[in-house]
């Protein structure tokens, strides 16, 4: 959580110094959530989330220098500066975006947990009571949009019930639009059950109730028994981006949430508890502190995107049909449109995720195809 | 010769073959066949005292009764040919998506009425029985989620083949369509590719008013990301299905309803259970010289007529099936018009900003020296597509406009007597 919130700090320092540009959501306020969920899952487990997605993609172990040089839009970032802050992709960590539409993520999600359940019962290819996870984090905007919905329900079909936990972040604001004033029935947790599926409120401040119920919702879906809607309630402490003057919420609302901010909260818990000492945390803090330094001049020294960057990788395969074993473009064989018979493994450039292939393909990198002229 | 005859009004109209080795499947609704049966009584009579040859239709009563009895702009070509196998772009289709699912256990098919239903114009009719509701999933009516779980699945490595009732409705899921499917490859720098299929019907059927009749070849061609295809025979459709469904890039297949019963001559090689098309090469259905005439899916019928008839007019029309309209075939289109120095485009879609336009550039700006006339672009009307049969007529390009646009291309508004 101190890494997020120190990493979303730095990035608002970066980003009025000129080294961000464009939009740039952030965090802060909502680490509770974020860590009590994501701390949970195992690596082969999936998280979408929005465009607000610098910490999801931080807790899921996207190393912080590759988000933070990705946020300059440097050639070392996780997705080489070509998503942005809106758009981390990791196929290594499974973190799967990254979308601005909001919503937009929430089929993928379900997608992927589709994915998961699909390997399991047609290919035959997990273990009984250990489905892939997948964990959707969205707003409470998105809580009145049509694909949300179109997801509860097919999530909790009866034939799929997917091991899918949809999450929403609850901070009562969507830019400048209150959720009170843009919802019929504020209640969002509620909306679970109307689709046939639990729907848990918790407090998104506490770190440990958002953990409690993480456990029980990801337990649920791993062993099949369906997707879960939690509610958590959470505040933003900075504005909807960093271009949001944020004149709409009330200085007491704020301060009322800020009293609640789930790290200190946290370290008052361990101090209590006697878990740790003053002086650990501190140490902890200088140790994250000194991380984000070093991401900060790793994104800075880095260089820019090469030219030639621009038109690669809008196809995996630009010309069809993939690589033959020979290496070269199977389209280019005189001999292909004579309709000779074709090997499908090897029409697959291997660049997704790797959920359903055999362990030798999956070893098979990307980078052997990395020029791809569209 | 007159017992083939009363043999023919005997048989039960599927049972007609035409020619020794014609497949009539149980797929095809046989349309053309019911209504020779419907024809023969009237010119029995008279065609008692003359022997038809029903193997092959040069036969003048056959073919004046077949250009009667269809509908104008029927796109069934003019000769059989009999030693091939015929087969309609429904059973090619059906039989694509069923060998890339038997041999592919990670495709699957999802959509509204795919399954129970058989699919809604039945191009999905026998899937469910043979691979089971796991693998052919009837949806409920959610455009936008069900396009966005395959995109997600398509994440995970399965090859989803998305299918939309008509692609009218893919409106509703475009956001997926482009924002997730088309953009993610670019977006997470080739990290995560999707092998995703979007197909269903384009473009208008026959009397289904505006919000089902619209073209949206020229929408999708204009996202980088997307694959396009635009089948018009049945071995477009059986080449390029199974294409687009091993392609590991997001294809949009854009089938059309009006050519589903339509039968057209399949070699034995297309028939192969390997055969696949490339995507991203045209083909040209007739050679000519004078004009190049470009069009994709139905209109592909229409200029082959269109080309009968300026053949007909001393105008020897080069027509090119598109096949696919992104990745254009820029390389074919280009080396036809540099013979031909004419070009016309033909497309159902609205004009503006349409696949006429892009074509027309691309001639410009690679063979500017080789035109010999402005380029013609033939569209559908620029209006929300009418009900009235009669308005809705005049909202499709028809045979005739693209025979007139052939001329003023050639400059020979009026039909010249004698070729030069």
């Amino acid at each position: 959580m101190v890494l997020g919130r120190v990493f979303e700090d730095m990035c608002a320092q970066m980003y009025y110094r000129g080294k961000m540009f464009g939009f740039v959501h952030l965090y802060n306020g909502q680490e509770a959530v974020s860590t009590g969920f994501i701390k949970l899952l195992e690596a082969r487990d999936s998280v979408v989330s929005t465009y607000c997605d610098h910490v999801h993609a931080v807790s899921k172990g996207v190393p912080p220098r590759a988000v933070m040089a990705e946020l300059f839009g440097k050639a070392t970032g996780c997705c080489r500066g070509q998503g942005g802050s809106m758009h981390m992709f990791s196929a290594q960590h499974n973190l799967l975006g990254g979308f601005t539409f909001i919503g937009e993520g929430i089929p993928v999600a379900t997608g992927a947990a589709f994915s998961s359940k699909y390997c399991h019962e047609v290919l035959k290819e997990s273990t009984p009571n250990r489905l892939d996870v997948t964990v959707a984090f969205f707003g409470d905007g998105t809580c009145n949009n049509g694909q949300f919905f179109e997801c509860l329900n097919m999530a909790q079909l009866e034939l799929w019930k997917l091991p899918i936990v949809f999450v929403v972040e609850n901070n009562l604001w969507a830019i400048g639009m209150p959720h009170l004033r843009a919802t019929s029935d504020p209640e969002i947790w509620k909306k679970g059950p109307a689709f046939g599926m639990p729907g848990v409120h918790v407090d998104g401040m506490d770190v440990l109730k958002v953990r409690e119920v993480a456990i029980e919702a990801i337990a649920r879906a791993r062993r099949g028994e369906g997707p879960t809607l939690v509610e958590c309630e959470t505040y933003r402490f900075r504005g909807h981006s960093l271009a949001d003057p944020d004149e709409l919420r009330k200085p007491d609302e704020k301060a009322s949430y800020a009293a609640r901010d789930p790290i200190t909260a946290l370290r008052k818990y361990i101090l209590d508890k006697e878990l740790a000492s003053a002086a650990e945390l501190k140490i902890i803090e200088k140790k994250v502190d000194a991380v984000i330094e070093d991401t900060v001049e790793f994104a800075d020294s880095s260089p820019l995107p090469p030219w030639s960057q621009l038109l690669e990788n809008i196809f995996a395969d630009p010309k069809g049909f993939g690589i033959g074993p020979d290496g070269k473009y199977r389209c280019e064989d005189p001999k292909f449109i004579e309709g000779t018979s074709l090997s499908l493994e090897s029409c697959l450039p291997a660049n997704h995720l790797h959920r359903c292939l055999i362990p030798s393909e999956s070893s098979i990198r990307p980078n052997s195809i990395k020029v791809r002229h569209g | 010769m007159i017992h083939q005859n009363i043999l023919l009004l005997l048989l039960p109209s599927h049972h007609i073959a035409f020619g020794a080795q014609a497949k009539v499947s149980p797929f095809s609704p046989c349309q053309a066949n019911h209504r020779l049966v419907a024809f023969f009584p009237h010119r029995l009579r008279s065609s008692l005292s003359r022997p038809i040859a029903l193997a092959s239709f040069d036969s003048e009563i056959l073919q004046e009764g077949l250009n009667r009895v269809l509908p104008a702009g029927s796109v069934l070509p003019k000769k059989y040919s009999t030693s091939a196998k015929e087969i309609t772009v429904r059973e090619a289709l059906n039989s694509a998506l069923d060998e890339e699912m038997s041999a592919d256990p990670k495709v699957f098919l999802m959509g509204e009425e795919v399954g129970e239903y058989q699919g809604a114009y039945k191009i999905s009719k026998g899937l469910l029985e043979k691979y089971g509701p796991e693998r052919v999933l009837d949806t409920p009516i959610t455009e936008a989620g069900f396009a966005g779980i395959g995109v997600g699945a398509a994440y995970y490595g399965l090859r989803p083949i998305v299918e939309f009732m008509t692609f009218n409705f893919s409106m509703q899921a475009i956001d997926h369509i482009i924002n997730s499917a088309a953009k993610s490859n670019y977006m997470s720098a080739g990290q995560i590719s999707v092998p995703i299929v979007f197909r269903g019907p384009n473009g208008a059927a026959a009397g289904v008013g505006a919000q089902h009749s619209q073209c949206f070849g020229a929408w999708y061609a204009h996202v980088p990301g997307l694959k396009v295809l635009t089948p018009y025979s049945s071995e477009d459709a059986r080449g390029l299905l199974k294409a687009a469904i091993r392609d590991p890039d997001p294809v949009v297949f854009l089938e059309n309803e009006l050519l589903y019963g339509e039968s057209f001559p399949v070699s034995a090689e297309a028939l192969d259970s390997s055969f696949c098309l490339p995507i991203g090469k045209a083909k040209i259905e007739r050679e000519g010289k004078d004009v190049t005439i470009t069009a994709f899916s139905k209109m592909v019928g229409y200029a082959l007529q269109a080309a009968d008839v300026l053949s007909t007019e001393g105008i020897s029309a080069e027509v090119i099936n598109l096949r696919s309209i992104r990745p254009l075939d820029r390389a074919t289109i280009n080396a036809s018009v540099r013979k031909t120095n004419r070009l016309i485009t033909v497309e159902e879609g609205f004009p503006q900003h349409g696949v006429g336009a892009e074509i027309c550039m691309s001639v410009v700006e690679e063979s500017f020296e080789y035109l010999d006339a402005p380029v013609e672009r033939i569209a559908g009307a620029d209006v929300p597509m009418p009900y009235a049969a009669n308005l809705e007529r005049m909202a499709v390009p028809q045979v005739d406009d693209i025979v007139r646009a052939a001329k003023r291309a050639c400059y020979r508004a009026v039909p010249l007597a004698a070729a030069a």
